[in-house]
């Protein structure tokens, strides 16, 4: 469960003159713009069908910093998770005991979900790396959000999941939400592990 | 997993259970254990700084009371919950990781009584101080709110004046402050009202009541939106490093899910009212039955109500069911269902007896209505605070603690409502027969 960084989550606005620019999500323009969402991401059940099918991670904007989030999701990836689980940051040698790589094209395999924490002006780079590198998924995480960026990734072909946190949405299934006691909206009546 | 939204009363029997794995039990299991063990040291490491889930320690969290808390969350469309001992300690726990020394609080001054004293005497001696505001007009809290404050809060049904919370009214006002809104919903339920739906942030129920139903045993849950900014001016504590999980913060690391995770790891890790897992697996049992209980609490509740205003031996009858209470606009707005089924009456003083008399001898004559100190039973309770609780104070200090000598208090069970009918009339017969 992890918000996009330490700092205010951002929101990329997209202005008449064809620039963009970040406001801070919770600013009264930030929620303005939030009710506003046209763009509908993947719902849960599809979300779940992504993580399940999925076998590699790749992390952009993985952080060595312990109280960064993209520390707490990579170690419960690492911890938590059977994914293979690759660093991406071309400013560190090592995160997590494991091997931080400069970019995605350097990883070792085609990682099934690329899991960004980016501002958001920064994701159509992103989505055209993920698409150069062939993976199917971009996963940009909660308090990230760029609408355009969502409706170009999908053009691109590319499934596209934003605002979420792949932690959560993770634990949503595996029983780690639950633990907790947050709602997981999950009900079955089949033998599923928690 | 069903690709729907499932109603109410499913998610009532199925939040928070799903079949174990390895033994298929399909019950709720009940997790006996003090402690869990860990798979080794990174485990362990990874578990303590919260940067993954896992049971730790029943203190902090327990399989069997995450799946009464995840039911209750779902009942009440929150995000999730933390279950504690008592509702009393689900209350502390929140106040406690809101405020501190030289915060204030802003509280309806109709509250239960164990919160009124909680406030009043406790959480003041601790430094938080209190404004009990005697109104249920939302701009009498905006009053009340200073730059101290820290919380508004109230209860959607108050007991004995039957009084409903004007929820949205309260919400506008405390959020125009950046305030959240706490409400105790334990006289409503989910069942006959969802807080949050209404703007509340946080809402705080005594299982012991309605949710688990029965009055066999103690607990208390806090539930939470995920809707309120936590990170502004008045809460600093989410938006800055905590030493004790290592220097994380928690509006940064956890977002929506930042009040009830602190909550967890920090007031249930120092303050420690856990609830325990034999008593989480009764309360979950008893929220499985939750809508239909309360449907027939609420049946019932009219049904004495309206015999009690007809009889000519009760002087005033304080239910918001009825056309005749002050509320009764508003708790057709809140409680469309019904306003509950715990309201208070009052006998009338004759020629030659006096209410509180009457009260004493009514109470000492019911033989189905069980009395006794408590509410939200499947039983029929009663209890006249005039002869009881404030049995030690006069006419004129009742009178000015708003207790008059003829109140009962009535929380109506689910037995046959004739039955309930038949016992409270025998009672007043009864405590009228001259000796």
């Amino acid at each position: 469960m992890s918000a996009a960084s330490t700092l205010e989550a951002q929101e990329t606005v997209s202005l008449a003159n064809g620039l963009t620019c970040e406001v801070p999500a919770d600013s009264p323009l930030g929620k303005l713009l939030k009710s506003q969402r046209t763009w509908v991401g993947p719902n849960a059940k599809e979300r779940l069908k992504i993580l399940r099918a999925a076998k590699s991670i790749a992390i952009v904007g993985a952080s060595p910093n312990a109280a960064r989030a993209s520390y707490f999701v990579g170690t419960y990836l690492l911890q938590s998770s059977n994914y293979r689980v690759y660093f991406v940051n071309p400013m560190a040698d090592e995160i997590l005991g494991h091997k931080a790589y400069p970019d995605l094209a350097s990883l070792p395999e085609v990682p099934d979900i690329v899991d960004v924490f980016r501002k958001g002006s920064d994701i159509p780079g992103v989505i055209d790396e993920v698409v150069a590198v062939g993976a199917k998924t971009i996963w940009v995480q909660l308090g990230i959000w760029n609408q355009d960026a969502a409706i170009y990734g999908e053009s691109k072909g590319l499934t596209v999941v934003m605002d979420r946190c792949i932690k959560i949405e993770h634990a949503r299934f595996n029983g780690g939400l639950h633990l907790l006691g947050f709602d997981t909206g999950q009900i079955t009546s089949r033998k599923t592990i928690r | 997993m069903a690709d729907r939204e499932y109603g109410f009363r499913t998610r009532a029997i199925h939040a928070g259970n799903i079949p174990d794995q390895v033994t298929g039990a399909r019950a709720l299991p009940i997790y006996q254990t003090s402690a869990f063990v860990f798979d080794d040291t990174a485990d362990a490491a990874a578990r303590f700084a919260l940067q993954k889930y896992g049971n730790i320690y029943s203190r902090l969290a327990n399989p069997t009371v995450a799946a009464f808390e995840e039911r209750v969350a779902s009942l009440e469309g929150g995000i999730g919950a933390v279950a504690t001992a008592s509702g009393l300690s689900a209350q502390f726990v929140t106040f406690a990781s809101l405020a501190g020394t030289g915060d204030h609080i802003v509280a309806s001054a109709n509250l239960y009584g164990g919160s009124i004293t909680q406030l009043d005497v406790t959480l003041r001696r601790f430094g938080v101080e209190t404004t009990f505001v005697h109104s249920s007009d939302p701009a009498d809290y905006a009053a009340a709110i200073t730059d101290k404050t820290k919380l508004v809060f109230a209860e959607t049904i108050a007991n004995p004046s039957g009084e409903i919370a004007d929820i949205e009214g309260l919400a506008e006002v405390a959020h125009a402050q950046h305030l959240p809104l706490i409400i105790d919903s334990t006289i409503a339920t989910p069942y006959l009202n969802r807080p949050l739906e209404w703007g509340a942030d946080v809402v705080i129920h005594s299982a012991t009541k309605f949710l688990g139903g029965h009055g066999t045993t103690l607990g208390g849950v806090v539930v939470e939106g995920g809707r309120f900014h936590w990170a502004n001016e008045h809460f600093p504590k989410f938006d800055e490093p905590t030493p004790t999980y290592g220097g994380l913060n928690w509006h940064g690391i956890f977002g929506e899910y930042a009040f009830l995770t602190r909550l967890r790891a920090e007031q249930l890790r120092d303050i420690g009212p856990t609830l325990a897992p034999h008593s989480a697996w009764l309360l979950a049992q008893g929220v499985e039955t939750l809508p239909f209980r309360i449907q027939a609490h609420v049946d019932n509740a009219r049904i004495v109500a309206e015999w009690l205003a007809a009889d000519p031996r009760i002087e005033f009858v304080n239910w918001a069911g009825l056309a005749s209470h002050p509320h009764h606009e508003r708790a057709n707005k809140y409680l469309p269902k019904g306003p509950g089924s715990v309201f208070s009456f009052g006998v009338r003083a004759t020629a030659t007896q006096s209410a509180r008399e009457i009260g004493q001898k009514f109470i000492e004559s019911v033989d189905l209505a069980s009395h006794l100190a408590n509410i939200g039973d499947a039983k029929t309770l009663v209890i006249h605070p005039a002869s009881t609780t404030h049995a030690q104070l006069t006419e004129q200090q009742l009178a000015d603690a708003g207790v008059l000598p003829g109140l009962v208090r009535l929380s109506v069970g689910i037995e046959d409502p004739e039955d309930i009918v038949y016992d409270l009339d025998q009672a007043l017969s009864a405590a009228l027969k001259e000796n």
